[in-house]
């Protein structure tokens, strides 16, 4: 009976998750296979792709690997090189403390595998009434991670022979996060934070360049949201 | 590189990233109450984050190539426009994504 009842509950949060993650279906398809094919056409076969699609599940890291492997070792340099590239997640725990809670076993998988996509959905979706928020995200994150694996090995064995137009099928990955974007506005009862954000990117992306405004942006940030606190809170009307 | 210094490597992003990952909550475990300053960042960095990630998407973006930025903002209006008026995150998605693939591709 009991077996029973867990059964509907999981089935219930997949079909609740499963159209949550469509977007992710399109912007890891491409991506994904995109990166199995570079890893390929740089000389390394489809275990490499898909391993460590499965074990860092972290797609802008993975891209930078395939260089690293590429070079000399030079593994102190390897882990700075990953820590700046992956600060962002330190932000992604912060917010999540509280929504990953009482998630029982897992909890260890929801923060394994909590990639900016798998974050930004279950950080934004209000999980639909009767379903279980720990098992919603969970499926949520799984099926990311599955798209994500799938299409990686799936590039890293066709290598080059897909010649189907795919060309601007990312974009599906921007409009998720300008819709996450506007989804958090609609929300927040204050957008000081959300002008922060863009602001601060645009002012960092200026001037320090694409491949590395990420961590002067979050240091920014923080500075800024620590320095205007006080209106913030007082605006965002939090608990 | 060797394997080995090939398996050590991919072993170094692991760990780096999964530091990253962990860290927040290994450091506020729930034993102890999380300090009031961590919660307002809880609550006052999405809004950022998600602000940050879209530039980051937007980063290769060139103001001085048309076909670079025009179809971009473009189809991000198509998105937006969409999203405030029918509020459904698939319908907003695909219907840019395939603006984007359609101006790509026989626009510019």
């Amino acid at each position: 009976m009991q077996k029973e009842k867990d059964k509907k509950k999981i089935a219930k949060a997949l079909k609740a998750a499963f159209p949550k993650t469509l977007p992710i279906l399109a912007g890891f398809g491409f991506l994904g296979i995109t990166y199995g094919i570079f890893m390929r056409v740089s000389g390394f076969s489809f275990v490499y792709p898909m391993l460590m699609s499965l074990l860092i599940f972290g797609g802008s890291l993975e891209f930078v690997a395939v260089s690293l492997l590429l070079s000399k070792f030079a593994p102190f340099q390897t882990l700075l090189m990953v820590l700046m590239i992956q600060a962002r997640h330190l932000f992604y725990g912060i917010s999540m403390l509280e929504k990953y809670k009482g998630t029982g076993w897992k909890k260890f998988y929801l923060i394994f595998g909590m990639c900016d996509e798998s974050f930004s959905i279950n950080y934004s979706t209000d999980v639909p009434e009767g379903v279980d928020a720990g098992w919603f995200m969970f499926f949520v994150t799984a099926l990311d991670q599955f798209y994500w694996v799938a299409s990686a090995t799936i590039g890293g064995l066709l290598g080059s022979l897909i010649t189907f137009n795919t060309e601007g099928l990312d974009f599906a990955m921007t409009a998720l996060f300008v819709v996450i974007f506007l989804e958090q506005w609609m929300k927040d009862k204050q957008h000081m934070t959300a002008y922060i954000g863009l602001g601060m990117s645009v002012i960092c992306l200026i001037i320090f360049g694409a491949d590395s405004f990420l961590i002067p942006t979050m240091a920014c940030i923080v500075v800024g949201l620590t320095l205007l606190r006080k209106p913030i809170e007082k605006r965002g009307e939090w608990k | 590189m060797t394997l080995g210094q090939q398996i050590i490597t991919i072993a170094i992003c692991i760990a780096g990233t999964m530091a990253t990952r962990f860290l927040p909550f290994l450091i506020f475990s729930g034993k102890r109450p999380t300090p009031k300053y961590v919660q307002y960042l809880g609550n006052a960095l999405p809004a950022a984050i998600f602000g940050m990630l879209v530039i980051y998407c937007l980063k290769n973006i060139s103001f001085t190539i048309t076909g670079s930025w025009a179809p971009q903002l473009i189809a991000i209006a198509v998105v937006v426009g969409l999203h405030l008026w029918k509020k459904n995150m698939l319908i907003s998605v695909a219907a840019g994504t395939i603006c984007y693939m359609l101006l790509v591709q026989f626009v510019f």
